[in-house]
């Protein structure tokens, strides 16, 4: 167990795995909370063009990708704002756009193929170079930052936009503020647990918590704990188990959502019969989120998509 | 309290600019004119009632009182300062229709109304006066034993109570409040009317959308009746005792030639 401690790509790998846990559920918890679950799975398609240039370039792909991912978040708040019919469409034509495009371009590049692909697909914990170390600590802290910082304007902006806006807080910007850590998020996060999987660990550990805690803060606080102990586990597990790292951390995610779940129910079922409201299972408003749900339903590719909850 | 002496059809009485002031207001909602040229003013003190069918343009109304509907003619002014250029927005507390409050998280009571302390505070944090301001808040519609419950598990009357409180948090000078009574059962309505109550004895002005003034009835200094996106009626508080007993609500909103509510009882 100790030894594992003696290779300096592991203590990469690892203080990556610390950061990702942390940072993804403290961002994810506000997707979350405007029904955009689903937001961090586009974002992570789109990033992936973002790498794929970086190769073309010969560039650092996290920063290409954090560039890239960072236009295409903001290009989905704008549809947000925007768009009102054909939403989904759009951001369905940014996810197949994002993944088409990376997938082009990486076979475009001199020194590219799929297989570079396969490692930002999935997360590697052998791949974390020093050099992306720097990059991973510094993003980290701007996204803590965020969305630490600011978290009761973003709570604000997430529970009631309108309301925010009347209380004269700057809304759009918060919102694009909000997009762009997301992106940031992603990138940071793709060297461990890879970008078609880095929108779980967005979401399920928002999700596990949220069936234990009666509060915002204390569901931010249990899903931050949560996200840590799932992507150190999962990072442990992938040096055993030469697995991807980014396979061992969902499905460790996914458990222990079932077992929280298991644990909460009795509490939650006393918790709902003493409110007469209930108004969570019918999910009243969520005709923004349901848009965004069409366009990841549509372009989440693969078995693992069936994983991913795309509604908490 | 200037909503003891104030003139019926307007504030003459009051000091100060008017709270609202909007004037030939006109805007659309997707192509379609839902406003035509409303005139609406809330003197300092004053509680205004927007009454009217559904669909005649209250909740337009507010929400271009607000801000959030553009206006595609005339003026709005709040506290005498043009909408372009108005910035003090904690002077206004806003309660939504209970609906619009509904997040994909759980978040307490408490988390709800220091939201609406952000008004005053912004980006800075949060202190000892904006915590005791939010318990105040909560005391003054009775929630205060419930705010660390989680607003899931709330009736439809004790939400309402968290998003008045809301407004509350940031001591605004205007209350805008929309349909606050729908969907509040008799209790709820009491604990309201007495929560407003004592707003309206501290001299903050409200303007609300009602459907039926109920409980809320002796509060209101002034109830303008909107129809088709067009000023009514202003009624005058002596006749206030009528409408409440023939609230608008039961009105039949499509009876073409639908009968003035009252004419006959006014002049």
């Amino acid at each position: 167990m100790i030894e594992m401690l003696d290779f300096p790509f592991m203590q990469r790998a690892l203080l990556a795995a610390l950061l990702v846990g942390i940072a993804a559920p403290a961002v994810g918890i506000y997707l979350v909370q405007r029904r955009q679950a689903i937001m961090g799975d586009g974002i992570g398609h789109v990033a992936l063009t973002g790498v794929a240039l970086g190769f073309l370039l010969s560039t650092n792909p996290v920063w290409m990708a954090v560039l890239v991912s960072s236009l295409g978040a903001i290009g989905m708040e704008l549809i947000r704002w925007y768009g009102k019919a054909r939403g989904d469409i759009a951001l369905a034509m940014l996810f197949y756009g994002g993944m088409a495009g990376g997938v082009m371009i990486i076979n475009l590049s001199p020194n590219g193929s799929n297989a570079n692909l396969t490692t930002y697909l999935f997360g590697s914990i052998t791949t974390v170079s020093a050099e992306d170390i720097v990059a991973i600590v510094g993003l980290s802290v701007f996204v803590l930052l965020v969305s630490l910082g600011l978290r009761r304007q973003l709570f604000a902006v997430c529970q009631d936009e309108e309301f925010a806006r009347v209380t004269g807080l700057p809304v759009r910007l918060l919102n694009l503020l909000l997009a762009v850590t997301a992106a940031v998020t992603v990138t940071v996060a793709m060297r461990v647990v890879g970008l078609l999987l880095v929108s779980a660990l967005m979401v399920i550990p928002v999700a596990a918590a949220q069936q234990a805690t009666r509060g915002f803060a204390a569901t931010l606080g249990l899903s931050v704990g949560f996200g840590v102990v799932v992507t150190l586990s999962g990072t442990v597990t992938s040096y055993y188990a030469d697995v991807p790292p980014g396979a061992s951390i969902v499905v460790l995610a996914i458990v222990l959502f079932g077992i929280i779940t298991a644990l909460a129910a009795p509490l939650a079922r006393r918790r709902y019969r003493n409110g007469s409201d209930g108004r969570d299972g019918a999910v009243p408003g969520g005709g923004r989120g349901g848009t965004l749900v069409a366009g990841g339903g549509t372009a989440a590719d693969g078995p693992e998509a069936s994983h991913r909850p795309t509604r908490v | 309290m200037t909503r003891k002496t104030a003139a019926p059809g307007g504030p003459a009485t009051a000091e100060g600019p008017p709270a609202v002031a909007l004037r030939g207001a006109t805007a659309s909602l997707g192509g379609r004119p839902v406003l035509r040229g409303v005139d609406l003013t809330v003197a300092p003190g004053e509680t205004v009632a927007l009454l009217g069918a559904n669909g005649s343009g209250k909740s337009t109304t507010i929400r271009a009182v607000l801000g959030q509907v553009p206006l595609t003619g005339g003026e709005l002014e709040l506290f005498g300062t043009p909408l372009a250029r108005f910035r003090d927005w904690q002077r206004l507390g806003y309660v939504p229709q209970r609906s619009t409050a509904a997040a994909g998280v759980p978040a307490t009571v408490r988390e709800v109304v220091a939201a609406g302390r952000l008004a005053r505070r912004k980006f800075r944090p949060l202190g000892r006066a904006d915590k005791a301001a939010v318990r105040h808040a909560l005391e003054q519609v009775g929630m205060d034993d419930r705010a660390k419950d989680p607003v899931d598990a709330l009736s439809g009357g004790q939400h309402q109570r968290v998003l008045i409180a809301r407004a509350l948090a940031a001591e605004p000078e205007l209350l805008i409040m929309d349909e606050p009574l729908a969907g509040v059962d008799v209790g709820n309505q009491e604990a309201l009317a007495a929560t407003l109550r004592e707003q309206v004895d501290q001299g903050t002005s409200v303007l609300l959308v009602l459907h039926e003034l109920g409980p809320l009835a002796p509060l209101i200094d002034r109830a303008v009746v909107l129809r088709d996106g067009q000023v009514e009626r202003v009624d005058n508080p002596d006749r206030l005792h009528d409408l409440a007993c023939h609230p608008h609500g039961s009105e039949p909103a499509e009876a073409a030639p639908a009968p003035k509510i009252e004419t006959g009882s006014l002049t």
